[in-house]
């Protein structure tokens, strides 16, 4: 079955995510993932919100986290206070895995979401942290969506909104942060890990069409390429589920 | 007091006594839900002007109050407003062309902040940010904060765990409280005297309301206290808090208000489109927000059949199968 690559995006985070995981969901292609993941996957997954939805009944895809989409049919409702502390609470902390999506994103897996140019004069302003920062602070695993093109992939960020591995080895530590940080970059091209011991991101696998070397052309930093594989495709299931349950009405994919 | 008219007034009324030009207020509700934007339209209508905003991330709102002008000074978290503004378009302008001054915080810290206030201490802690440039980069510098005594000294501080390595932590950051002049929340259910019922998310509405000095509640519907009361457990937010009550059927619109109506995207898409030209933003001010004497002006330009098409379904809450593409 032909796919696209938002469809191939998808269903890639999507199998990151393990059943019994909480899964933290951003808006457009994470909640898709999630949602997804949750349908095929990892039926024991739950999404939850920053905005305070927990286990939503997400019968239309919310077209942002405090749509009212998140409060139909969840195990509980309540506000920004209490979903960041059951990201931190020692029960279910790290039962959490975070998707955040990014304008820039460093070798470490630090996120720009703020500001292109001088922070006080930016060229061009984006939205900010919001819950990104906090996610990125608190959780154990985290997703990455990005779109792989060179300046996204810059060797310093213009502004460090959400902290991955900071400088590397032990930095997180030093700076006072819980352990853990981002598990993968999920691009247009291809998807990348983070190394166990330098904590430097390296390609783990290539879309089916893409080479390594694309991959390469497309950012500013060099990445370990020696452990790439090719990318296994959607499956016809996979597809189906995605198309006929997740988002019907194409609002997203 | 007038015990038998409880706090109620009309909008123009409560926003002319409690929304005073340079007044440093917060709005509730969180990008396309519950913003109270009756009330904001309001204060744009009466042209405030140097406005001191804290948010985290109420989206069309805060923009709209960007777009007026009536912001000079803004703390956030996040501009964004769902698919039809990934970033906000005024706010982004705004920052872009320097027009006004803002530091940025995360949605974690602002509802900590909120919730400082709300208690009365002077700053609370998280583990949020520490190596991040949410840290370093301060919007306000030294020189105005001390000058003026409405802000604290410092944005944010980092201190060593003064309980050693208690909860894991060896270092801790210290983010300032907020104590806002006045907060506007737009709430389903109050009484006469401001006891609100929220239903569905109440992001950080609560805390924000606690935390400010004067609360103007906006409300689709005022119900008898003995209603309330009935079920006290429901309520989230004592009268004792309020100042004004205003009755204002789809208060929150354009904005979502759970069990009573969904966003509108035709709204939304077409404020966008506006947002982006300073031309056609102009016209549209003066005639969706400057053109109508009030909310049920606004309401009659937009026509009732966009607003039966957003209307929210009993079962969901929300306008189950709108086309929002």
């Amino acid at each position: 079955m032909d796919y696209t690559l938002k469809e191939m995006m998808t269903i890639m985070a999507a199998r990151e995510i393990r059943d019994g995981d909480i899964v933290f969901c951003g808006t457009g292609i994470s909640m898709v993932a999630a949602m997804a993941a949750k349908q095929i996957n990892a039926p024991d997954s739950i999404i939850f919100f920053e905005t305070g939805a927990i286990d939503s009944k997400l019968e239309e895809i919310p077209m942002a986290v405090a749509d009212s989409r998140v409060m139909f049919g969840a195990a509980s409702n309540s506000g920004l206070l209490e979903a960041f502390a059951t990201m931190q609470n020692p029960n279910t902390g790290d039962r959490i895995i975070g998707i955040l999506g990014s304008a820039q994103v460093d070798k470490y897996g630090n996120l720009n979401s703020t500001c292109i140019g001088d922070y006080f004069q930016p060229k061009i302003r984006f939205s900010g942290s919001g819950g990104a920062c906090d996610v990125a602070s608190f959780v154990s695993r985290c997703l990455i969506f990005m779109q792989h093109e060179k300046r996204k992939f810059p060797v310093k960020l213009d502004y460090l909104t959400s902290p991955g591995y900071l400088d590397g080895p032990g930095a997180r530590e030093r700076a006072g942060l819980k352990p853990g940080g981002p598990t993968a970059v999920i691009t247009n091209l291809g998807v990348m890990y983070f190394d166990d011991v330098t904590k430097e991101m390296y390609l783990a696998s290539y879309y089916p069409g893409v080479t390594p070397q694309d991959i390469l052309d497309n950012m500013e930093f060099a990445v370990d390429i020696s452990r790439a594989i090719e990318a296994e495709p959607p499956s016809d299931r996979e597809l189906k589920i995605l198309r006929e349950r997740v988002d019907p009405h194409k609002l997203i994919l | 007091m007038n015990v038998s008219q409880g706090k109620v007034m009309t909008l123009e009324q409560a926003i002319a006594t409690y929304v005073t030009d340079g007044c440093h207020i917060s709005i509730g509700g969180f990008t396309v839900n519950r913003n109270p934007m009756a009330a904001v339209y309001e204060i744009m209508r009466q042209r405030k002007k140097n406005l001191h905003c804290y948010a985290h991330s109420n989206g069309t709102g805060v923009d709209e109050l960007i777009g007026g002008g009536c912001i000079s000074r803004l703390e956030i978290a996040y501009g964004g407003n769902g698919k039809a503004a990934p970033t906000c378009i005024r706010f982004k302008s705004a920052i872009q062309r320097g027009e006004i001054l803002f530091e940025d915080y995360s949605n974690y810290h602002m509802s900590l902040r909120f919730h400082a206030g709300a208690m009365g201490v002077p700053f609370i802690n998280t583990l949020s940010g520490l190596g991040t440039d949410i840290l370093e980069k301060w919007g306000f510098s030294r020189e105005l904060r001390a000058m003026d005594p409405k802000l604290p000294d410092k944005k944010i501080e980092i201190i060593d765990n003064p309980f050693g390595n208690w909860g894991g932590a060896t270092k801790v950051v210290l983010v300032p409280a907020i104590n806002p002049d006045v907060t506007i929340i737009h709430v389903q259910k109050a009484d006469k005297h401001g006891t609100c019922r929220i239903e569905g998310l109440n992001f950080a509405d609560i805390d924000q309301a606690k935390a400010s000095k004067h609360v103007i509640v906006t409300c689709e519907e005022i119900v008898d206290s003995e209603e309330l009361r009935e079920k006290p457990e429901y309520n989230q937010i004592p009268f004792i808090h309020v100042s004004a009550v205003v009755h204002v059927p789809y208060g929150a619109y354009p904005s979502a208000c759970f069990n009573c109506y969904d966003y509108d995207p035709i709204y939304l898409k077409q404020l966008s489109t506006f947002a982006k030209d300073d031309k056609l933003y102009k016209e549209y001010l003066e005639t969706f927000v400057y053109g109508v004497k009030d909310h049920p002006g606004l309401l009659t330009l937009v026509g009732k059949e966009q607003l039966k098409m957003i209307s929210a379904d009993k079962r969901t809450g929300y306008a189950t199968g709108l086309d929002r593409r």
